[in-house]
């Protein structure tokens, strides 16, 4: 008896559909395992980290804050993971975005009035598509592999925001904490529904860039070009697409998007700069945007499923006392469970038993 | 059909060989499937010892994978093989080898750096000092005729070199069979009567030869016996030498395949030149790229130019240049409808009313993983703007269902759902929707490169005449091929690439196999087309 994948003429649609739901399933199956071997009754344990964190209002709040990021970074990586360009520097580009962004309430505190809101959200766009612009750059230019220059460009960013909040940025008035002075007023994203929790116009903005990008890829010809280069960049070539254009457009949307999401973050969550700003929301982003099957529209319902499990490892942290690492487990299981259920949409399973090849097997018998 | 078959050729079957002569290799039954589909269906075929089987039939027909299963790359679902009487199980390649299989693929496996002498080496499973080897490969090339320098890197090397090193490699393991596949559709006419000669010396030495090939003269000139292949099944065992290439050709298709009716062009008609090419030089993008060099060409309103050549010759680095895929240096190297089009890219060239094809279907004349209707999209966004897109680039996809149904139907592209992955498609079918995909533009100028390879014949026919049609009804059309019966059957002039170079072209009425073969094998490489012509 042996498993073989036979290879489908054309993808499924059913499983192109059901894959997600398969890989949480798996997931969830893994997890109660998981909990089971930590000593906790697995039922239970489940329920706190999924179920619970959903039954209050102000908790789904932090759901939308949560998730605002992980959809807009998403929503941007489909565009990249789509045109065959490997962004995985997505947490840089949030960090970025967040550091331009900050520039007039941290530098120019005295400078106070509504349109210091617009012009931050447009620095955190710019600073953010700038820092993706460098792999884009080094890949068209010299040929570099964008995996390891987006990534490398993490660390210097996370060590760049470090440096400067505790050396030129640091609260003059902080008694020596490592961040920024608190933005005023005019600097602070707006909360959406004030009366019943926290979460601001960052889950607005995610919302409308995945409708944006949903429509540009499943309708436009912009669409059709990040696809057909993708795929194939012979037939995109042959069509008269550019492709060193396409890991410019690719990284500029996914950069600004990370841009806009990393001063989202702090001007709406946080209200000042610190050491760290994000928990991997741009790493955890890659899982969002596989799981959402590279579908603006199902990054948004992936990207709420992330962020409960960014919500769930508190939860469990507090209520079963274990490690909020679960949540870290959980997101590695998930993307793991993804792209193995993606083989079903190109292939079908067949077990063959041995008495499928007598052929085989009597002349051997013979000889 | 098939019954008919049998009973036309009922004077000359011969299922088994004479009384007496053990079969050297027979198999009984054997079955391959994959998936739904029956590659092969209860073959039975018997080789004798000395004697040169043709294996015939079209692409998909199941020659393939039947010789897979002889060489051990798969393993048949039902069905025995016996070897000189004795049933045996042949799970790899080493198997086939350790009985005496040896085979000459079509696709070589040769690295590039390294010299013959240690391509072979590679091969081998026991360890032979560089020397020795050298040394017995220059003793077989010398007594078999096929002159071969061991110490020579295999990428300085032509392909018909190369074959002979395969061939080289395939003899010093001492094969009783030896399985040709396709030999000679990277050769020369000359080369390819060179190879000839040795397959019927190693036949006289008693050694028995597999030929697989699509080609009926020179299954016709060399072989003793035939098996036909059609969808999987033997339709017909034969003695070549007693049929006719149409009574051959009956028996692989299962119906008659239609002749291409080439009218002559009206006399009053436009005859200006539609694409010009002058001094097209190209530098080699990469360490394999053949560099073209000062290529001069015209095609006239109404005219099908074929180019020839053996594979490899530069073709590609042509067809990317006149594209525009690679740009030139100079805006007046390449010419459409009288425009210098040298700096433009494949859109503008689009625009100028140009219309390509290349050689690749999936992954560069279609992607692969979309459907038709995309893939009608992928090449004419730009000329069919107004219709399939609205102004700020929405796709309106009523109208390009609509033109992809129109095209299909044009073309007679067979399918099993309403829009297909270009994936599923077969390649005759794939081929007909991307040559269809492009006439249906009524294009002034068409470049296509291998317009029918690995096309069955009737699908073949349809796009022959397709292409004639176009240039009789006003269009300069431009064939790159290296099937010289396609171009003979449809061009009006055919000129031959070599080494980066173009002949200058011959009239098709002064033309002959020689004469192109002669050209092929760079008789007047060294020489100005112009002398060229004189000299043919």
């Amino acid at each position: 008896m042996r498993i073989e994948l036979v290879k489908r003429p054309q993808h499924s649609a059913l499983f192109s559909a059901l894959s997600p739901f398969i890989a949480l399933a798996l997931t969830l199956v893994a997890g109660a395992i998981m909990f089971a071997l930590l000593g906790k009754n697995p039922v239970q344990a489940l329920y706190l980290y999924f179920i619970d964190p959903l039954r209050e209002v102000w908790s789904l709040h932090e759901l939308a804050i949560k998730a605002a990021p992980l959809i807009l970074i998403g929503v941007g990586l489909s565009v990249c993971f789509l045109s065959n360009n490997w962004n995985i520097g997505a947490e840089g580009q949030f960090i970025v975005g967040a550091i331009i962004g900050s520039i007039l309430p941290v530098l120019f505190p005295e400078f106070q009035s509504w349109i210091v809101l617009p012009i931050m959200l447009l620095l955190g766009i710019v600073g953010g598509a700038a820092y993706g612009s460098i792999p884009a750059l080094l890949k068209v230019r010299f040929n570099t592999n964008e995996i390891l220059t987006s990534l490398m460009l993490v660390y210097v960013a996370q060590l760049f925001l470090d440096w400067l909040v505790r050396g030129p940025w640091r609260n003059p008035e902080g008694f020596n904490f490592p961040q920024t002075r608190s933005f005023h007023e005019f600097a602070i994203l707006p909360e959406l529904l004030p009366a019943s929790g926290r979460a601001n116009w960052g889950f607005a903005f995610a919302i409308i860039a995945a409708i944006v990008l949903w429509f540009l890829l499943s309708k436009t010809l912009k669409g059709f070009e990040i696809k057909v280069l993708g795929q194939s960049p012979r037939a995109g070539r042959f069509a008269g697409f550019s492709n060193a254009r396409m890991v410019f457009f690719a990284f500029l949307v996914s950069g600004g998007l990370a841009g806009l999401a990393g001063i989202s973050e702090v001007s709406g969550a946080i209200g000042h700069l610190q050491p760290s700003i994000s928990p991997g929301y741009g790493f955890t982003a890659i899982i969002v945007a596989f799981l959402g099957r590279l579908n603006p529209l199902g990054i948004v319902a992936a990207g709420l499923v992330l962020a409960l499990s960014y919500l769930g490892g508190e939860a469990a942290q507090i209520s079963l006392g274990v490690s909020d690492k679960v949540a870290r487990a959980f997101q590695g299981m998930l993307l793991f469970f993804v792209l193995a259920s993606d083989t079903l949409i190109h292939y079908r399973i067949r077990l063959v038993g041995r008495q499928a090849a007598p052929a085989a097997e009597a002349p051997h018998g013979n000889a | 059909m098939q019954s008919g078959t049998n009973k036309d050729n009922g004077g000359v079957v011969k299922t088994t060989l004479n009384a007496g002569d053990e079969p050297l290799l027979e198999v009984r039954g054997l079955t391959k499937v994959f998936g739904t589909l029956k590659a092969c269906d209860s073959i039975d075929l018997a080789i004798g010892k000395g004697e040169i089987h043709a294996l015939l039939g079209e692409n998909g027909a199941g020659k393939s994978t039947l010789v897979k299963m002889l060489f051990g790359t798969l393993e048949p679902v039902a069905g025995e093989i016996l070897w000189k009487g004795e049933s045996v199980r042949i799970a790899s390649p080493s198997d086939a080898r350790r009985l005496g299989i040896g085979m000459v693929f079509q696709h070589f496996s040769l690295f590039d750096a390294l010299t013959a002498a240690e391509n072979i080496a590679l091969s081998l499973e026991e360890k032979t000092p560089i020397a020795r080897i050298a040394e017995r490969a220059r003793e077989l090339s010398r007594s078999y005729g096929l002159p071969l320098d061991p110490s020579a890197h295999v990428g300085d090397l032509s392909v018909g070199e190369r074959q002979r090193i395969e061939i080289i490699r395939c003899l010093l393991q001492h094969p009783d069979l030896i399985i040709l596949d396709e030999p000679t559709s990277v050769l020369t006419p000359q080369e390819a009567e060179k190879l000839f000669k040795t397959l019927e010396t190693l036949r006289d030495e008693g050694k028995s030869i597999l030929y697989i090939s699509h080609r009926l003269e020179e299954v016709k000139r060399l072989c003793d016996r035939a098996t036909v292949l059609r969808h999987g099944r033997v339709v017909a065992h034969c003695d070549p030498r007693k049929e006719t290439a149409a009574s051959l050709a009956r028996m692989m298709v299962g119906s008659e395949v239609h002749a291409v009716v080439r009218a002559a062009p009206p006399k009053d008609a436009d005859h200006s030149p539609l694409l010009e090419v002058a001094g097209l030089s190209r530098e080699p993008s990469n360490p394999f790229a053949i560099p073209l060099r000062d290529i001069h060409l015209t095609v006239h309103a109404g005219e099908v130019l074929g180019i020839a050549g053996v594979a490899g010759n530069g073709q590609g680095e042509f067809f990317e240049a006149i594209s525009g895929e690679a740009l030139q240096d100079k805006a007046g190297m390449v010419r459409i409808r009288g425009k210098d089009a040298g700096r433009l890219d494949i859109s503008g060239r689009r625009l100028l009313g140009a219309a390509f094809v290349p050689e690749e279907r999936l992954g560069h004349g279609a992607a692969p993983r979309m459907r038709l209707s995309e893939n009608l999209l992928l090449s004419r966004f730009r000329t069919d703007a107004k219709s399939y897109l609205t102004h700020i680039g929405i796709i309106r996809e009523s109208t390009i269902s609509a033109a992809t149904r129109r095209i299909v139907s044009d073309m007679d592209v067979r399918k099993s759902s309403e829009d297909p992955e270009a994936s599923a498609l077969s390649g005759g079918n794939l081929q007909k929707f991307i040559i269809g995909r492009e006439l249906d533009r009524q294009p002034a100028v068409m470049v296509v490169n291998q317009p029918t390879w690995g096309v069955d014949a009737g699908a073949a026919a349809h796009i022959r005449q397709a292409l004639i049609d176009l240039a009789r009804a006003g269009s300069a059309v431009l064939v790159i091929s290296q099937d010289l019966d396609e171009l003979f059957e449809i061009s009006d002039a055919i000129a031959v690439m070599h080494d980066g170079r173009l002949s200058a072209p011959v009239p098709v009425g002064e033309a002959t196999y020689e004469k192109i073969g002669l050209l092929m094998g760079g008789a007047d490489a060294s020489t100005p087309p112009t002398a060229a012509m004189e000299a043919v």
